[in-house]
């Protein structure tokens, strides 16, 4: 009996077993507690929420070691954590650590300009972010197992996400609808490689699980986004920049799993205080998108 | 034969594709008034802590408990299999599951995602008859009780166990395109079981 790690499969499967969840941002052991009894699938450790990042500024960078480590020890759920684009000695450290996932994200400071980690040579999966589908086929080109389409992250506005979905959405279908002798123009146009497109012409689906991230704050934003047909969605500052985390965070479970019916939707947004104070996306000047990176 | 698949979280479109290529009806389960309608149930990997949570805000936990006691027929993968179990070691504090299983499951037992695999094992004294299992952050079978049937081991920890009507893996089927294990749950625990019933 031969026992193989780290294969696509294995990868790949891990990504399966999130879908319908809600993937929490955490900067301590307390919070991802709460999002634990909340019914988070996964927790996303970081220092700094998105939010915090965009308000301090500076050189966003992997996470404190120790802190990963306190998170992997108080809850029982898949532990994630963010490597800079490019950083392939963040994602290895973090490999070390046992982190269950690693996000290769724009949310941190890029380490590289031109080329994403190499993330076949890596036993732990990885889950990275789109705009758009060609840029959702380099990512899982480089062994991606897992995609989110980019929201802007650490605003509460969810437009940037709504379009990227609707984004990698409609390329699909468009793909889909196509004969196969156009399939040669659309991965050259795409930017992707053509076993990849075809591959989506075919199924009419990504390879991977989709998921979709940044500005989800409230129950509804969830259940929109599982409605343009995200897998599940990964919340950041949303639950705890927001009045109250705990109660925010298990509504945002519930409306993710019923997204489909209103009425558990509308139940879920009762009371629950006040949400993160919000930046509208067009405030934001451009060289401040984070979702702008990536390429 | 109508199957259910529990739809709160987890992979639920696998284990639905899984059984109607054994040519049952899956349905996906969500409300008390569905899982009325169904004579079977699978529960699908994800994670067990947000399933078993789900299932009591949203009212089905005592009703699947209450079916499970009744002999409905039902098959858990790894998280399935945490939730069918007695006893969870390694559990979140105050973990529940809907019990009937009379084993102990260690959660994530084989280690955490990098130690997941994947590998040939003999499933029910099939030697020669190897079937391809996805252990992801997996659990496995630290006691048996009475009356409950090890189909299959890795390392001399029991992945795959049977008693009665209900059936549990610790490994995922539903991810590999081969049904012989949805097959088995289908053709050798759940019909026989409702046959007997009519």
């Amino acid at each position: 009996m031969t026992e193989v790690t780290g294969t696509a499969r294995v990868k790949r499967g891990m990504a399966e077993m999130l879908k319908g969840g809600v993937i929490m941002d955490v900067v301590n052991a307390e919070q991802a507690k709460i999002a634990e009894d909340a019914g988070a699938v996964a927790v996303m450790a970081l220092e700094r929420v998105p939010a915090d990042i965009r308000a301090q500024g500076g050189v966003a960078r992997m996470s404190d070691p120790d802190m990963i480590e306190k998170i992997q020890a108080a809850v029982s759920i898949p532990v994630m954590a963010k490597a800079r684009i490019g950083h392939f000695v963040e994602a290895q450290v973090l490999q070390s650590l046992g982190v269950d996932y690693i996000d290769e994200s724009e949310v941190l400071t890029p380490s590289d300009y031109e080329n994403h980690i190499d993330k076949w040579g890596f036993t732990i999966p990885f889950v990275c972010g789109a705009t758009n589908l060609g840029e959702a086929l380099r990512r899982i080109n480089e062994g991606a197992a897992m995609i989110r389409s980019k929201g802007e992250a650490g605003t509460g506005d969810v437009s940037n996400a709504m379009m990227h979905m609707r984004k990698i959405g409609g390329e699909i279908r468009r793909l889909s609808s196509m004969r196969e002798d156009e399939l040669y123009v659309a991965a050259k146009e795409l930017q992707a490689p053509y076993a990849l497109v075809k591959e989506v012409a075919e199924t009419g689906k990504l390879p991977v699980v989709l998921f979709t991230a940044g500005g989800i704050a409230t129950p509804a934003d969830a259940a929109l986004m599982m409605s343009m047909g995200a897998d599940g969605v990964f919340i950041g500052s949303g639950i705890f920049k927001s009045g109250n985390p705990a109660q925010r965070a298990a509504a945002c479970v519930k409306a993710t799993t019923f997204w489909d019916d209103p009425k558990v939707v509308a139940d879920a947004s009762r009371g629950l205080g006040e949400a993160m104070v919000g930046i509208n996306v067009a405030d934001l000047p451009a060289p401040h998108r984070l979702s702008e990176r990536g390429w | 034969m109508k199957v259910g698949v529990l739809a709160l979280q987890g992979d639920v479109r696998e284990h639905i594709s899984s059984l109607i290529a054994c040519g049952v009806t899956p349905m996906s389960i969500r409300r008390p008034v569905e899982l009325e309608q169904v004579d079977a149930l699978v529960l699908p990997g994800g994670e067990s802590t947000t399933i078993a949570q789900l299932s009591e805000v949203f009212g089905i936990f005592e009703q699947i408990k209450d079916r499970i006691a009744d002999g409905m027929p039902i098959y858990g993968s790894c998280a399935g299999m945490i939730l069918l179990a007695n006893e969870i070691l390694d559990a979140k504090q105050g973990q529940k599951s809907f019990g009937g299983l009379d084993i102990t499951v260690r959660r994530n037992a084989f280690g955490r995602q990098v130690d997941s695999f994947e590998s040939d094992i003999a499933f029910d004294d099939g030697a020669a008859n190897l079937v391809r299992a996805v252990f992801i952050r997996a659990p496995w079978v630290e006691r048996v009780g009475a009356g409950v049937r090890v189909l299959a081991s890795v390392d001399e920890h029991p992945v795959a166990v049977r008693s009665q009507t209900i059936f549990a893996t610790s490994f995922h089927p539903e991810l590999t395109g081969d049904h012989r294990i949805h097959r088995y749950f289908i053709e050798e625990v759940a019909r026989p079981a409702l046959e007997k019933v009519k």
